[in-house]
């Protein structure tokens, strides 16, 4: 990639608007060790590549795909769970992919993670009360202020106080997943990155979950980056929207623009394999129905990596990567595709 | 004749925890070249009951009637019922790759059944494996034959494990969350070839899932499941346009849709499902309930509501029906 | 697979190298001095120091060191002149007791320890697995409950005990067989028998009782597999679906504790042997260790690392065979 090219994939989504960004993602990437051969190792699989976008303060940002696409590697990447191989995470302008533990210890608290299984993310043997004060007392509150501040959460996430006391195995799945939440927001923190939140939750339980994390977002003005599989749960609590195939965003921007007018041939397959809950419309739509799996990230195709499940692709697929840019299709959405929707 | 026909089933058993009455007298029937949805969340029951329809829950107390074609199996020789299992009725599991041996080639477990069912050759039911298998669309399928499950991806899995299921030409197919694994790209791919099966072959079809969506692409008749018991059955068409039980149409306001109107709140169900050591009384579904909030009355708190018509071919089990809130 | 095996290989000589460094470290760290020892208790400190020269403990620990990792694969000359002492391959030199060369002190043992072995072996995997399959098959029975009662008992039983009250029941109180001494297999394959049939019980029986355990919950658990429940749903007999889709998998985890278990007890088994008073490795090994015989103990320390290290390897070996999971793409 030369560095023309890098202006117009560098900007994430935000044309013009990068400085109020909460978060800025650049030329991301995490390439994995690959398998030992007999003398050395065999070629890294490239897990997330080339990945840029920005998210703003109080915003939501739905991060969408298919299993392998490298959603949940990006989403650990942001939090530092995992150390990128490329490109750099700016949060609140400090980048935190080359920080130390100590200096980034004050951002960190700003910067949280729900995961997908509320249980095995809380410790067995803590109270509610322990686990919810843990992050707080790592910030040296004093016990008092705590206590009251544990209680308001509780309350905040739609506990009662004498859950305060039990243990994680006591809980429902969506209780468990509201305590995850509340430890979360211990911190009063700026953005919470979300992997699969509800994704193995009761179909009645997600819509309290997902319904819980939009009331927090409105009073307490939190972005979340929301990874999910799920593509009407992400159309449901996202602002925008970005659509990975094995390790590249294929189309970033606004959900209506996406969702109502999807540029990439990918998105556009996506949403019409996703089944509605209503009969009559299911017998008459048009469905794109892709051949084959997703390719596997350790022996990903040339050129546009999409190319060969794809009915649009000619000679320039097979060869030329397709850079993310603003398409045809109108606003500020951009696509990463030789011939994207108009 | 009709091909299955279940009345009053219920199936209990003892686990580390307690007893459990897992399903409480369901009944429903599946004609050939029809598709029976049967949709609830965790603890619904949903599962239990396509086992015990097999014929395969070992260790429970499995009471009430299941026909096939006319025959009574429950309560028969189990030669008679095994005879049945793979050959007339047959099983899709949700996760292939531990539903499928780790130590057989794929050609091998399908030849396995084919051969336990009409004798012959293993050279014959060999043959017979990678026919099947390139029925449901696997390519190269002789060589894939030869191959483990472990070498098949998630979707090309599937499709072995369906084309063992077809390998003996079943009347009925009993699909237990068959795509709930896959990615949404592979599950449109699935789904598209069982409804395709089915219209070649004229296959009985049940669908367990808890996905509203595939119900409604796959689905001829529906049926609700809540605690154990049956909560709604309509056809399709009816459930989603006009649903009468209170869960129903819970469910269906708080599913985030593809194609909802913009900023349209999810309206969940307050609560979780009930346990099924420690059921409530009556309707499973009161203390969740926004009918019984707003209007409480005894009666849900004292019988298990039972299915009743409210329609033609459309049936409830709540015991407020018609009342509004 | 070439690959793997290379790989593997050369990682079981390195390993061996690094335990033979550590104790060849241990021994020269201790306090006796093996030339002492050697020349006996009368040497006046000029004999000594000619057969300090002469078994090269002269020369500084990393040389002595090389010449004994060589001398394993290309054998070596000791001493030198008239003394000179040609150690053939493969050369772990001399017992400081009876001067005889290590490797032919272990290979004249080594029969007797592989019987007692490969015999044990046989016993417990027969009875063990037996034991745990109808454990697991009849779950919850009075036949799991005595079998689980009785392997609790068999496996805290220490070895010593066991032999004890085998010994007085078998040949004092009954008096079915003599007091076991090893006779060789060629010589006399009924009196070998005979002879043996005590010290594989008793080495048996702990063992037997925790296969019989691990067998149990491992048959259990794979039972509960849904690729079982498969096999049922294709309306396979019950019998087979047991048999075919349920105990191989079962077994499979056994298959590596019997590799390890044997891979360890090759080279002796140290108390059965003294106990009745059997000739094998693990005897000579306890016999060397109180009179310091540094190079016995050495050679076999290095012969039961070897086993145990390749029986590793045949392990995986075996594993990528049953299951083709574990076969390298």
């Amino acid at each position: 990639m030369n560095g023309v090219d890098r202006m117009t994939v560098a900007d994430g989504g935000t044309a013009g608007i990068a400085g109020t960004a909460l978060l800025t993602v650049r030329d991301l990437g995490m390439t994995f060790p690959g398998p030992r051969g007999t003398l050395r190792r065999k070629a890294g699989i490239k897990a997330v590549d080339g990945v840029s976008f920005d998210v703003r303060p109080g915003e939501t940002l739905g991060l969408v795909g298919e299993s392998g696409c490298g959603k949940s590697t990006t989403g650990r990447m942001l939090v530092r769970l995992l150390d990128p191989t490329a490109g750099r995470v700016d949060f609140r302008g400090k980048d935190i992919t080359r920080t130390g533990q100590r200096e980034l210890r004050p951002l960190r608290s700003k910067l949280q993670m729900i995961f997908q299984d509320p249980f095995a993310s809380l410790n067995p043997r803590q109270t509610v009360q322990q686990i919810i004060a843990a992050p707080l007392r790592a910030q040296g509150a004093a016990p008092a202020a705590i206590r009251r501040e544990v209680r308001d959460l509780v309350g905040l996430v739609g506990l009662a106080p004498e859950h305060l006391e039990r243990y994680p195995h006591q809980f429902s799945g969506g209780q468990a997943q509201r305590i995850g939440i509340a430890r979360a927001l211990a911190t009063r923190p700026e953005l919470v990155v979300a992997d699969e939140p509800v994704s193995a939750l009761d179909v009645s339980i997600q819509a309290q979950i997902v319904g819980l994390m939009e009331r927090l977002q409105r009073e307490l003005g939190v972005a979340y980056v929301f990874i999910a599989h799920d593509l009407a749960v992400v159309k449901h609590i996202s602002h925008r929207v970005a659509v990975m195939y094995l390790g590249r965003i294929v189309e970033i921007g606004d959900k209506h623009e996406v969702y109502g007018n999807p540029a990439h041939p990918y998105t556009k397959a996506l949403l019409s394999a996703v089944p509605l809950p209503d009969p009559a419309a299911e017998r008459v739509r048009e469905r794109i129905v892709l051949l084959g799996d997703p390719p596997s990230p350790a022996n990903p195709p040339g050129g546009c990596t999409f190319h060969p499940r794809c009915a649009k692709a000619q000679d320039i697929c097979r060869t030329e990567p397709p850079l993310l840019q603003i398409t045809t299709a109108g606003g500020g959405r951009q696509a990463a595709c030789h011939f994207p929707e108009a | 004749m009709t091909l299955l026909e279940v009345n009053d089933l219920a199936v209990e058993f003892n686990t580390p925890e307690g007893f459990v009455r897992a399903v409480k007298g369901i009944g429903f029937t599946v004609e050939r070249g029809r598709t029976l949805g049967i949709v609830g969340e965790s603890g619904s029951g949903k599962s239990v009951t396509s086992l015990a329809v097999m014929g395969l829950h070992r260790g429970a107390e499995v009471t009430g009637s299941v026909r096939f074609e006319g025959t009574e199996l429950l309560g028969a020789p189990e030669e008679t019922v095994r005879k049945l299992r793979g050959r007339r009725m047959a099983m899709i599991f949700q996760d292939a790759l531990t539903s499928l041996h780790p130590y057989f080639t794929i050609g091998d477990q399908i030849a396995e059944a084919y051969r336990e069912h009409h004798g012959g050759t293993r050279k014959a039911a060999l043959a017979r494996a990678v026919e099947v298998l390139g029925d449901v669309g696997i390519p190269e399928p002789a060589r894939r034959a030869r191959e483990h499950p472990h070498q098949f991806s998630g979707g090309m899995r599937q499709r072995a494990m369906i084309a063992l299921a077809l390998s003996c030409e079943p009347d009925l197919i009993i699909a237990d969350e068959p795509t709930t694994a896959l990615d949404v790209t592979v599950q449109a791919q699935v789904l598209e070839l069982l409804m395709k099966i089915q219209q070649d072959r004229g296959l009985g079809i049940i669908m367990i899932t808890h996905d509203l969506g595939v119900i409604a692409r796959v689905a001829d008749d529906v049926l609700v499941m809540y605690g154990g018991s049956a909560a709604e059955q309509a056809p399709a068409d009816t459930l989603f346009t006009a649903p009468r039980h209170p869960y129903t149409r819970g469910l269906l306001d708080s599913l985030p849709r593809l194609d909802a109107e913009d900023g349209e709140a999810l309206r969940s169900i307050p609560g979780s499902p009930p346990s099924l050591l420690n059921p409530p009384a009556g309707c499973a579904f009161h203390p969740r309930c926004p009918v019984y909030a707003a209007t409480p009355s005894p009666l849900c708190t004292g019988e298990r509501p039972l299915l009743r018509q409210v329609a033609a071919g459309h049936q409830s089990a709540c015991l407020l029906d018609g009342v509004t809130v | 697979m070439t690959g793997f095996l290379i790989r593997r290989l050369l990682g079981i000589a390195a390993t061996l190298l690094v335990i033979c460094a550590v104790t060849f470290c241990i021994f020269y760290l201790l306090p006796s001095d093996p030339a002492t020892q050697f020349c006996g208790k009368d040497c006046a400190p000029d004999q000594i120091a000619l057969v300090r020269k002469q078994m090269g403990l002269d020369a500084p620990l990393i040389v002595q060191f090389g010449h004994y990792v060589l001398a394993i694969f290309a054998g070596r000359t000791m001493g030198s002149g008239q003394y000179a002492v040609q150690c053939n391959f493969p050369c772990f030199g001399y017992s400081f007791q009876s001067g005889r060369p290590v490797w032919d002190l272990m290979m004249d043992r080594f029969p007797t320890s592989a019987s007692l072995a490969v015999g044990a072996a046989l016993l417990w995997v027969f009875f063990g697995l037996s034991a745990g399959v109808l454990s697991a098959l009849k779950k919850n029975s009075w036949i799991d409950r005595t079998v689980m009662v009785g392997t609790i008992g068999a496996a805290a039983l220490p070895v010593y005990f066991t032999a004890m009250i085998l010994l007085y029941v078998v040949v004092t109180v009954l008096g079915l067989i003599p007091y076991p001494r090893y006779i060789a297999f060629s010589e006399d394959p009924v009196g070998w028998l005979r002879n043996l049939i005590l010290p594989w019980i008793t080495l048996a029986l702990a063992s037997a009782a925790i296969y019989a355990r691990m067998t149990r919950s491992s048959v259990i658990e794979t039972l509960a597999e849904p690729y079982v429940r498969t096999a049922r749903a294709k309306g396979l007999p019950e019998r087979r679906v047991v048999a075919k889709h349920g105990l191989r998998p079962a077994l499979t985890p056994v298959v590596t504790m019997l590799g390890m278990d044997l891979g360890s007890l090759l080279a002796g088994a140290m108390i059965t042997e003294s106990l009745f008073g059997l000739p094998g490795v693990g005897k000579l090994f306890a016999d060397s260790l109180s009179k310091s015989d540094q190079p016995v103990v050495m050679g076999i320390t290095l012969l039961a690392s070897f086993f145990i290290v390749s029986s590793n390897l045949v392990v995986d070996l075996v594993y990528a065979w049953i299951d083709p999971r574990a076969r390298l793409s």
